[in-house]
């Protein structure tokens, strides 16, 4: 297990997404989903870079683990921010036409998508969300 | 991400390869604000981009909101992880893709 704790700040998201990727690549993590990983990665530590210490800036912590059988990568992303479950957040109705759509809400979704499980806890003052790939 | 755009009359094709994330989207959102101005044909070529997050999705749907106001805007070469996301959030419905 490998952890990195940085600012959450937009600016770091690609430092984040450097570090995982280096995991990533020593698991012989297929390009496919190493790609929707990393889009994973946007989606999940902008929402805390926007929403968790707003208006301040405070620390998050990224972990990563590979497990077998089957094998997967799990990650894990912590704050100590405002307790925030993305996932009550309702699912956008991906039917509606272009200007009925509302801008906005697709992040989560898509980490739902692309993602075999998501989980979120808060615990001991921490916003604990666990997103795991099966590679 | 690097943005590359070909402009012939009303005629604009942007070419966009990295990725369409977070920190890049406003790059996109800025260009196409400056150079849209008088086109009725947009043409997004993303052959050379590897991803796009919902920050990507975001700036999409508003232009294809303001192309459909007065006249069309085509998504080409599109690569299969992001033909997935398109598939998943139901913007393969509200795009035109020319693969």
């Amino acid at each position: 297990m490998k952890e990195l704790t940085i600012d959450a700040t937009v600016e770091n998201i690609n430092k984040v997404t450097e570090f995982i990727n280096e995991q990533l690549e020593t698991c012989g993590c297929p390009i496919k989903a190493q790609m929707q990983i990393d889009v994973a990665i946007d989606e999940l530590f902008s929402n805390i870079a926007h929403y968790a210490y707003n208006p301040d800036v405070g620390p998050a912590t990224v972990r990563v683990e590979a497990r077998e059988n089957p094998l997967s990568v799990i990650i894990t992303f912590i704050d100590n921010g405002k307790p925030y479950d993305p996932l009550k957040k309702t699912d956008p109705d991906i039917t509606l036409s272009a200007e009925d759509r509302e801008i906005g809400g697709l992040g989560i979704f898509l980490v739902k998508k692309t993602m075999d499980d998501v989980s979120y806890e808060y615990k001991d003052g921490q916003n604990i969300l666990t997103i795991k790939k099966n590679i | 991400m690097e943005i590359l755009k070909n402009k012939t009359g009303s005629n604009l094709v942007i070419y966009l390869s990295g990725r369409l994330d977070t920190v890049s989207a406003p790059q996109l959102e800025e260009e196409l604000k400056a150079s849209i101005g008088d086109v009725t044909e947009l043409i997004l070529d993303i052959s050379n981009l590897e991803y796009m997050s919902s920050a990507g999705l975001r700036i999409l749907l508003s232009a294809q909101k303001t192309m459909n106001a007065k006249g069309k805007m085509i998504v080409k070469n599109v690569n299969d992880t992001i033909m997935e996301i398109f598939e998943v959030t139901g913007f393969i419905d509200i795009l035109t893709i020319e693969n």
